[in-house]
């Protein structure tokens, strides 16, 4: 592995100073290891207020039943579907990171896969706690699963995309916590080894007796590998079949072939742009700069153009097929979308998800980590919108005219909304707290090849060819804001 | 003889590590085991550890998920209870491809983790078999079974000749975890 350098035109992945295995250790483990500082205090307290609105209110729709949310006759699906969609989109970034960068050999990925990942269960249990809630009794929630009815020998309809949602979103969910959970282990064990007492009983426990010998590693390697191989077509299988739950139906605005790609990109750009909100806050509060660096932030501001660009695509092509098609309902379908009641949810979503974005082709932006963070926002408002642009504006206006409505939410529709922000940032934080937020066995497989003092040692020893060098370092010079080597430059 | 019954080499460098092994198998010293706090890559090639079969572990069980799929969707839908959907076929293939795929990822995934975690003695509680400490952290520790290997100062030669930080002779096999 020493004998393989990579070019000195890539960027660190890893940046700072006298970086030593357990240097990467003692930093990762900063937050674990010693008590909270006040900024996760403050957050942790404003998340869990969030979480308990969200039982309150999750509880009173248990309670009262679903008419306390804004739904109507001809509005069945709103905020609850709306939130489920945004909530899944959102996971799929995790599962992105993990397996798809895996397969492609990104070693960008190592520093940002934990957190991306605890990103994604922890968004999957925000939209599960959507699907039972909308089932209204959620105590027969298990008459979605292949069991025979009591009642009979009916068995649940295996043509429904709705039974595939169930298959698909629970495999989803504990696939990617066996994914994760195997990822830890290594980790723990390091927590493990450090502890002493009470902890290191407990961290002993999770960590399933880890002890690093090298057939555990070799076989450890080869399941992530076949992991991320089959979580790959998982990932994709997932939003897929979410978007079916539309596309199967008869609602014009909802019946488009075009809606599996179209939706899995979506995914990809909203769960991008979550990544981004946390991981740059995450960085800062708990100093790790030196792991997440410029380009990671840069990497991923470029994804979320990508797919920002193609969604786009899928919203101009849908319009398009809706002329194209000549079908009047379908026609009136998305000029309704467009100009419509709806027409500012219709615009917010444009400029969210396809115009803002663009700024990101400008290196300037796309390396300013104050424009990351509120573009990052941008885009989960945006994303947000085109679920409720997708399913109230098409259900709003049905077949008949006279049962025309607009969908209003109630406060129990807006209270499980942020409620479930707050929950899902309650889990984050503890997560935060108890587990290391970066992969450091991962961390340390780049420190030889890939880190900044590694490429400043091959510079020195004069192996690489003095232009590249000169290039790697003024583009370290001009856009790494971090680097100690960086803050001296500036001082003199 | 003494009572040690373990040489630990540590080394700081995975480098350091490989080049240790090497020197160690030179002399003819056989190795028992190598801890690391990180995967390192050709490291089974040289100590001639085979490659994992887990690979087909896990073809099987997918298989084994299809094939459950399939029966199960079959069963329900074609043979036990069949319902009339607008004069369609029973048998709706197509439809029952998503769930085939599903069950197909489920098992391989549970199906290949469990096996592994099997074969390695992984469980939660189990009491970690660990030799030393830092093999977690930031040193890379050969283990040589010192009964099986004698003239003890020929290996300490050997592996700080290689670059070993420290040589240990550890006289139970494992840290103590009270």
């Amino acid at each position: 592995m020493s004998s393989h350098h990579e070019s000195i035109l890539r960027e660190p992945l890893v940046t700072g100073e006298n970086i030593t295995y357990s240097k990467v250790t003692e930093d990762i483990l900063v937050p674990v290891e010693n008590k909270p500082n006040k900024a996760w205090w403050i957050g942790f307290t404003v998340s869990a207020i969030g979480a308990a609105l969200w039982v309150f209110a999750v509880s009173w729709t248990f309670w009262f039943g679903i008419g306390e949310w804004g739904l109507n006759k001809t509005v069945g699906w709103a905020w609850d579907i709306t939130g489920f969609v945004w909530w899944v989109g959102i996971g799929h970034a995790g599962t992105l990171i993990s397996a798809v960068l895996l397969l492609f050999r990104q070693n960008w990925r190592n520093s940002i896969n934990r957190s991306a990942e605890a990103m994604t269960i922890f968004a999957v249990i925000c939209a599960a706690t959507y699907i039972i809630s909308h089932m209204g009794r959620p105590w027969m929630f298990y008459w979605a699963l292949p069991l025979p009815n009591q009642f009979g020998s009916l068995w649940v309809n295996f043509n429904s995309p709705l039974v595939w949602d169930v298959f698909a979103i629970s495999t989803y969910f504990s696939v990617s916590l066996v994914f994760w959970y195997t990822g830890l282990l290594p980790d723990i064990a390091t927590i493990r080894d450090r502890a002493t007492g009470l902890r290191r009983r407990i961290y002993s426990i999770l960590s399933f007796g880890w002890n690093g010998s090298v057939k555990t590693w070799q076989r450890f390697e080869l399941v992530s590998l076949i992991l991320a191989g089959v979580s790959t077509p998982l990932v994709l299988s997932v939003h897929t079949i979410v978007s079916m739950d539309f596309a199967t139906s008869l609602v014009p605005g909802w019946h488009t072939t075009i809606f599996p790609p179209y939706f899995v990109a979506g995914a990809i750009f909203s769960g991008f742009a979550m990544v981004q909100t946390l991981l740059l806050v995450a960085r800062k509060v708990m100093n790790f700069e030196n792991y997440i660096t410029m380009f990671h932030i840069e990497s991923m501001n470029k994804i979320i153009i990508l797919t920002g660009s193609i969604v786009g695509v899928a919203y101009l092509t849908e319009l398009f097929i809706a002329w194209y098609s000549g079908v009047e309902y379908e026609q009136f379908a998305f000029l309704n979308r467009v100009s419509g009641p709806y027409w500012w949810a219709y615009w917010s979503m444009m400029t969210c998800n396809v115009f803002t974005p663009q700024i990101f082709w400008f290196k300037k932006v796309r390396t300013s980590i104050a424009w990351s963070w509120i573009l990052s926002i941008i885009v989960n408002i945006g994303m947000w919108f085109e679920r409720f642009v997708i399913i109230v504006t098409s259900l709003h206006r049905d077949y008949l005219p006279s049962s025309w409505v607009m969908f209003y939410p109630s406060w129990v529709d807006v209270c499980v909304f942020v409620g479930s922000i707050g929950l899902f940032f309650t889990l984050f934080l503890l997560f935060l707290r108890v587990l290391p937020a970066i992969a450091m066995a991962e961390v340390k497989l780049l420190l030889k090849s890939s880190s900044d003092q590694a490429k400043q040692k091959l510079i020195r020893e004069g192996v690489v060819d003095p232009g590249q060098a000169a290039y790697y370092q003024e583009s370290l010079e001009k856009y790494d804001s971090v680097s100690p080597r960086v803050a001296e430059y500036e001082k003199a | 003889m003494s009572n040690i019954k373990y040489i630990l080499g540590h080394f700081a460098d995975p480098d350091d590590l490989m080049h240790g092994i090497d020197k160690l198998q030179e002399g003819n010293v056989k190795i028992y085991d190598v801890y690391t706090p990180m995967p390192i890559h050709g490291i089974e090639d040289k100590l001639g550890i085979k490659r994992s079969r887990l690979g087909k572990v896990a073809f099987c069980f997918g298989l084994t998920g299809t094939i459950t799929a399939i029966t199960m969707i079959w069963y329900m839908l074609v043979y036990d209870w069949p319902m009339n959907i607008g004069g369609k076929p029973h048998f709706a293939f197509p439809d029952f491809v998503p769930i085939m795929f599903e069950l197909t990822v489920l098992f391989c995934a549970f199906g290949m983790v469990g096996t592994y975690f099997f074969v390695n003695h992984l469980a939660p509680g189990r009491a970690p078999r660990v030799m030393d400490l830092r093999a977690t952290n930031d040193r890379f520790v050969v283990a040589i079974d010192a009964k099986e290997n004698p003239y003890h100062d020929k290996i300490d030669n050997i592996l700080k000749e290689a670059g070993a930080v420290e040589v240990k002779h550890n006289e139970r096999k494992y840290v103590s975890y009270e």
